[in-house]
Formats: structure tokens, C-alpha cells, sequence
């Protein structure tokens, strides 16, 4: 297989632009559809500060590498799970490499901070782990940009998430969430600015990006991920894109281009300060509070556990859990 | 041929002398959703393979809550 550019030897193929690239090609046409991206959709502008929440993973730090070559100023954040030795390397590798850059790597443990850690949670909780995950991440990330001064939130989600999170979206007809869906989320009630520059690109890509480049990325998987709904939706989407190649990117982005303005009247959620910590919800208290209140097993009072019961319903839990849920509310 | 698959880790011995396409068809992997790497290198589904060669198949699939 030849490279579509210079017709050297291909190191990887890109089955729905029906292309494939060497080595120094696809790092170059890498960074180009990042910057693409970034001006397109305005991004980052000229002198803001990024904060780039880095997981040790293939994605946060392929997207913290093409930030730094493409002259952004950048810092990493990294939230300490406390899931073992996953997370033991998880750090190793976000700090290696902000070493090996010169870059400056934050550090955020969520047990020291919070008295809680993610294996703890998915036992006392009764969301699921990577609910409780999610939810700090997003809790964690926010704060620390918006506390540090930073300008933009930047998270290395992928072609294959946004087409997964639509996908589920789409399934539940939740529309709320699906007018939400967007590369760029403006500032607004005390969240920051998030960006998302690599969703044009495909996990694979991303991949071969980071291992192109020499970075030492967590291969391992999450050891609690087994049966998250997300890889799931992944598989089906899989499965339909190996018959037809560029399916998902037709679906996420022909989203993006045309199916996002006919759901922009959905966002109709009304930002408040969360009544606990003062960070912003739409809720009386901000999920954080609230998951972070039921693994203390304590109670936040009827409005809060009432948001609880409703939000799990959400989360498509058995039903068991959502009718004790319920009652422990009234 | 040596072939060590990820995410579970563990090693299978295959037949080389052949394209890499057909050593994933045999294996049920989806080209799209992985990393074949030899010698330290990306090599893609036209590679003819040697018995000599030892590969890696890493998955590029991650999920639960990004990033």
C-alpha cells in the first residue's frame, strides 16, 4: 500500500476517506485537521491559555502533543483515580510526557480531595463507576480551569466517542442532551469554555498518531470498564462502519452540519449556582455533590434526593435500584 | 509467527507466508480497530508476513468516560 501523498511505503489506512499516508504525511495531515478544526471552529484564540485534561491515554495526549507543536500555550491536568496500578500508569504516562515536552503536568487526587476514589464509589454508589467517573472528571476539570484563570478546556475526544455519545443519544430520543453535543461549548454560569479538536479524527488515527510520535500511552484498559454501555454503542458502530466505510463520520458530522440546528431549541437548561459548593447545575445541588453525598451515605434533603432517584432513572439502572432510589427520597 | 494480542494480553502462534489481512480475517479483527505493529512499526492489511516476523495487535478501542 503507497502513501496518497508522496507514494512512499503506507504505515496506516484510512478506509473512509479511501486514503492511506506514511509516516511524515499523516503526522502532517494529523496536525493540519487539528488546526482545521481549532480555526473553524474558533477554538482557541490568540493568547488563551488551554488546560488540557489528560488522562494518560492515546487521545489526551496525542491532543496534547499536536497542541504543543501547533504553538498553543498549553498545561495538563491530571485527576488521580485511585484504581490501582491502572492508575499508577495512567500517571506515569501523563507525567512522562510532560517531562519529556517541558510541559507543565497539574495533579488533582480525587480520594485527597474528596474522600472518595472510583473503585469506592462503584461499591457504595448506585451509579455505575464510569457514571461517578464521568461526572467527576467533568466536576474536577471545570473547577480547575475556571480556578487557574484558563481560558479554554480542551479533552481529546475522538471521531468514534462523539459518534458513540450521539448514537446513545439518538436511542434515548434525548434531545437535551443531543442539542448539547457540540466540538465547542462557550463559556457560561461559571463553566468554561470546552473545546474538543480532535473529533474529526478516528481512534485509530489518534492511535497511530501517538504511537508515531513515541508516545509511552497507557495501552491497558480501564479494568472496571466491562460492559459500559459507550463500548457498546462503539461495537454497533463498528460492525455498521467495516461494511460501510465513513458511516460514522457521515452520521456525527452531517449531525454537526445538519442535524444540530433542528435541535438548538432543546438546550433550554437554566445554569444555577449548586446550593453545596457553588459550582454550576441546573439542579439545587451539582451531581458531583450529590454522588459524591450518597458514598459519604449521607443525605442531601428531599429536593437533592429527588434529583438523585430521577437521575438514576436516566442512567437506565435495574429497576430494583431505581424503586429503592425512589423511596429513599420520599 | 509470533502474534501478541492486548487488552487481554496473550500470545498465539500463527502461520506466516502470507498478507496481513488474512492473518486478521482469521483472527475475527476488524482492521479499523487496531495497531499492527512490526520490528517497531505500523504495518497495514498488504504486508506479506514471514514465519520469522513476531507481531503486535493493540486495540484502539477505549471506552468509559473520556478523556
Amino acid at each position: 500500500m503507497r502513501c496518497h501523498r508522496c507514494k512512499a511505503s503506507a504505515v496506516i489506512e484510512v478506509r473512509r476517506n479511501n486514503a492511506a499516508f506514511c509516516e511524515g504525511c499523516f503526522l502532517t495531515v494529523f496536525r493540519k485537521q487539528v488546526a482545521r478544526t481549532i480555526d473553524k471552529w474558533e477554538m482557541i484564540g490568540g493568547g488563551d491559555r488551554v488546560l488540557v485534561a489528560v488522562s494518560g491515554g492515546k487521545d489526551s495526549l496525542a491532543l496534547w502533543d499536536a497542541l504543543l507543536d501547533l504553538g498553543h500555550d498549553t498545561s495538563g491536568l491530571y485527576l488521580g483515580l485511585g484504581i490501582g496500578t491502572y492508575s499508577d500508569r495512567s500517571y506515569a504516562a501523563a507525567e512522562g510526557f510532560a517531562r519529556s515536552r517541558g510541559a507543565t503536568l497539574e495533579t488533582v487526587d480525587l480520594a485527597g480531595e474528596h474522600g472518595f476514589d472510583i473503585p469506592t464509589a462503584g461499591r457504595r454508589g448506585p451509579r455505575s463507576t464510569c457514571a461517578v467517573c464521568g461526572l467527576s472528571k467533568r466536576y474536577i476539570f471545570n473547577r480547575a480551569a475556571v480556578d487557574g484563570g484558563y481560558d479554554v478546556l480542551a479533552t481529546g475526544h475522538n471521531l468514534d466517542d462523539e459518534a458513540a455519545t450521539l448514537l446513545g443519544n439518538t436511542l434515548r430520543w434525548d434531545t437535551e442532551f443531543i442539542a448539547r453535543q457540540s466540538p465547542v461549548l462557550p463559556a457560561r454560569g461559571g463553566m468554561v469554555k470546552k473545546v474538543k479538536p480532535l473529533h474529526r479524527l478516528s481512534e485509530l488515527e489518534t492511535a497511530a498518531f501517538a504511537f508515531l510520535r513515541g508516545i509511552d500511552y497507557v495501552v491497558e484498559e480501564c479494568p472496571l470498564v466491562a460492559g459500559n454501555t459507550q463500548l457498546r454503542y462503539k461495537d454497533a458502530m463498528n460492525a455498521i462502519e467495516a461494511r460501510s466505510p465513513g458511516v460514522k463520520a457521515r452520521f456525527f458530522l452531517g449531525y454537526l452540519d445538519r442535524g444540530a440546528p433542528l435541535f438548538r431549541s432543546e438546550d433550554r437548561a437554566e445554569v444555577g449556582a449548586c446550593a453545596r459548593c457553588g459550582q454550576p447545575t441546573t439542579g439545587t445541588y451539582c451531581a458531583f455533590c450529590r454522588a459524591k453525598a450518597q458514598i459519604a451515605g449521607e443525605r442531601l434533603g428531599p429536593a437533592g434526593d429527588r434529583q438523585v432517584a430521577e437521575e438514576l432513572a436516566d442512567e437506565v439502572l435495574p429497576a430494583e435500584l431505581y424503586e429503592i432510589a425512589l423511596a429513599e427520597a420520599e | 509467527m509470533k502474534v501478541r494480542l492486548r487488552n487481554p494480553d496473550r500470545e498465539v502462534d500463527m502461520r506466516g507466508g502470507r498478507l496481513l489481512q488474512e492473518v486478521l480475517v482469521e483472527l475475527a479483527v476488524d482492521p479499523d480497530t487496531v495497531l499492527v505493529i512490526r520490528d517497531g512499526e505500523l504495518i497495514t492489511r498488504g504486508t506479506s508476513l514471514d514465519e520469522a516476523d513476531a507481531l503486535e495487535i493493540r486495540p484502539v478501542i477505549s471506552g468509559g468516560s473520556t478523556p
